[in-house]
């Protein structure tokens, strides 16, 4: 199937129109609101956005992972490898989950069972997908440790998670989203939860493993710094939209988006003191709109520092002002 | 762990002092004595009534009597009866099996059909199935026992003609069911709501997400990963009822003439006879306290987080 899709050059994974919603009390939340996307094999694809932007949402509703009710995923079609998986079943989800298509959390605190040794809860893998025996199982997770640097993995695997630190933690969760060779591994800030020393050797785990294993990666984060040092493609989310995408370069050389430009003013550089004295860091006026109350138009318009009467007609439509650069913005082209 | 329990039965020597104080103190200010109820509806004549006090050592003031009932106590011996002239060791050792069937039948049906119950409510929060545990559960909290034990036996004994009404039989299984039932009910909504808290709980927990992430069933899920951890949440409910339940016989065991610890309390107090009440009283608080120090144990053996050193 995967020769099959590489020789007619479709995607891996497309994500087409895809809106969900949550229907909560106050009324339905439009958490992702049309996004579209496509990954090919072993691409690594950033998706950057403050909290709220519906790139969880996004992730989770590619896994099926999203409780219902509330969430409802209302339209679209996600494509991996030709196989909709909004259409398909549970079970047939669930031969895909963890086996082709993992995904790693952001809380590595408590993503793992706590009554549960590590290398239990990574056989499980094996059992599960690869109908392995307890014993080969235990051995593989065992080597799957030390894939991922932990030091002496026999000893490891026997601990409990409460015996390990965050980063410790997330490396195993890595290793065991990683225990069945997917084809995407889908990763949700896994990062943000870490201190820094260790965010940076986790980074590096990931470039290292990606190599090794071959999985395309969705790397999710609000860290700009993260997505320039993995991703080769990003997409800008914002209010459940899709308002960027370009490959790395374009997003931090020549953003065209106003929401885009604003976030990389907003990362602070070592540099600016020195040079000019005191100088403010830049923010981003105002707060994202409530996702149950969007603004008529463009969701950025309240913020945007190029508001103009025309912005809020409509909906914006997301245009390519160059191959492989779109920009949900009606004003990019006189920025 | 071993100095952990050492630890933990050393603890129970200041809990019993205390509790025996106010034992002590409460039978003491209850009027009427055992002399007096020795002769049933005769009128004894004050000699007499004197004689069998100053017998019984009651003559002497409170804190003399105290102090003699402690250092018996510490010897183990808890007294000897004022109306039966046995020893209450023996006494209670004759009641304590029935007591303790009765308690732990009570706890099975509690536990077999309470947990399960709880469970699968909360995995289906909301539906229907959900609706009516629940407010079966909360009917079963508010029932009071001698209220359904009358309607059990009205169902099963008088109308149906199943089981017998009271008593013990020759310790026949026919004759534990609606005592048993009728103790286990309160306790099965109880457990059946903390388990359904707990569930839920527990299913909005990370490691469930990542558990569904890895594509395991949701059986699978359940059955180990939801169930384990539930099981730490509901330790202390089931710890602690078994200790509860054993007070509660009381009224059980008097509305079935169940030959047990219960309603040899409750004779106990109508007659007067301080030594056998005082003696099923530390027995009940003997066994509560020792349940609790085996649930600390059984959460060290179920939740590895727990450590006692």
């Amino acid at each position: 199937m995967t020769e099959l899709s590489n020789r007619t050059k479709r995607p891996l994974l497309e994500v087409d129109h895809l809106h969900t919603s949550f229907h909560t009390f106050d009324g339905v939340v439009k958490a992702v609101n049309d996004v579209s996307f496509a990954m090919n094999t072993r691409e690594t694809l950033g998706i950057v956005g403050e909290s709220g932007s519906g790139k969880s949402v996004t992730a989770l509703s590619i896994m099926r992972l999203l409780k219902s009710p509330p969430a409802r995923i209302e339209k679209g079609r996600i494509l991996f490898d030709s196989i909709d998986l909004l259409e398909i079943s549970m079970s047939r989800m669930r031969d895909i989950r963890g086996n082709r298509i993992s995904m790693i959390f952001q809380e590595p605190m408590t993503s793992l069972n706590p009554l549960f040794s590590v290398g239990n809860q990574m056989s499980e893998m094996f059992v599960r997908h690869q109908g392995l025996t307890r014993r080969e199982a235990w051995n593989r997770s065992v080597e799957m440790l030390e894939k991922v640097q932990i030091p002496s993995p026999g000893k490891r695997a026997r601990e409990f998670p409460h015996h390990m630190s965050g980063g410790m933690r997330q490396r195993v969760m890595i290793a065991m989203a990683l225990a069945c060779d997917p084809e995407i591994l889908i990763a949700d800030e896994p990062t943000t939860a870490l201190d820094v020393t260790i965010q940076a050797q986790v980074v590096d785990l990931m470039m290292k493993l990606r190599k090794d294993y071959g999985a395309a990666i969705l790397m999710i984060t609000h860290d700009l710094g993260v997505i320039a040092e993995i991703a080769r493609r990003v997409i800008v989310m914002y209010a459940g939209q899709v308002v960027e995408e370009a490959d790395v370069i374009s997003i931090f050389e020549e953003p065209r988006h106003p929401y885009t430009r604003s976030l990389l003013k907003s990362i602070p550089k070592l540099g600016d003191a020195s040079t000019h004295g005191r100088k403010r860091l830049q923010e981003i006026k105002g707060i994202v709109p409530s996702l149950a109350d969007l603004p008529a138009g463009c969701h950025f318009y309240p913020r945007c520092p190029h508001a103009d009467p025309i912005c809020r007609q409509g909906e914006i439509a997301l245009e390519e002002p160059a191959v492989g650069h779109r920009v949900r913005c009606i004003r990019h082209a006189g920025l | 762990m071993f100095a952990f329990i050492i630890r933990r039965i050393l603890q129970f020597i200041p809990t019993v002092i205390g509790i025996s104080f106010i034992m002590f103190v409460l039978l003491n200010v209850l009027p009427g004595s055992a002399a007096l109820m020795t002769g049933g509806k005769e009128i004894l004549s004050p000699e007499i009534v004197k004689k069998l006090e100053k017998k019984w050592g009651l003559d002497k003031p409170f804190h003399v009597r105290y102090l003699n009932y402690m250092v018996g106590l510490a010897k183990g011996d808890l007294g000897t009866s004022f109306i039966r002239g046995d020893k209450v060791r023996d006494i209670i050792g004759n009641r304590l099996w029935p007591t303790l069937k009765l308690a732990v039948a009570a706890l099975a049906i509690a536990c077999f059909i309470g947990i399960p119950l709880g469970f699968y409510s909360a995995v289906k929060q909301g539906t229907w199935v959900d609706t009516v545990t629940m407010v079966g559960a909360v009917s079963g909290v508010s029932m009071p026992q001698f209220w359904s034990a009358l309607l059990l036996m009205y169902l099963f004994s008088v109308v149906l003609r199943w089981l017998p009404t009271f008593g013990y039989g020759n310790g026949d299984l026919k004759n534990l069911i609606l005592p048993a039932v009728t103790l286990g009910i309160g306790y099965m909504a109880l457990l059946a709501r903390t388990t359904r808290a707990a569930v839920v709980e527990v299913l909005s927990q990370d490691y469930i997400r990542t558990a569904h992430a890895k594509g395991l069933s949701v059986l699978f899920i359940n059955g180990k990963h939801v169930f384990r951890n539930t099981m730490v949440l509901i330790l202390t409910t089931i710890g602690m009822q078994f200790g509860s339940l054993m007070g509660e016989t009381v009224v059980v065991e008097t509305v079935f003439s169940w030959p047990g610890i219960g309603s040899l309390m409750v004779d106990s107090i109508f007659l007067r006879d301080t030594p056998v009440t005082q003696g099923c009283i530390m027995l009940i608080i003997f066994v509560f306290m020792s349940v609790n120090l085996s649930v600390d144990i059984l959460y060290s053996v179920v939740d590895p987080r727990i450590r006692y050193d």
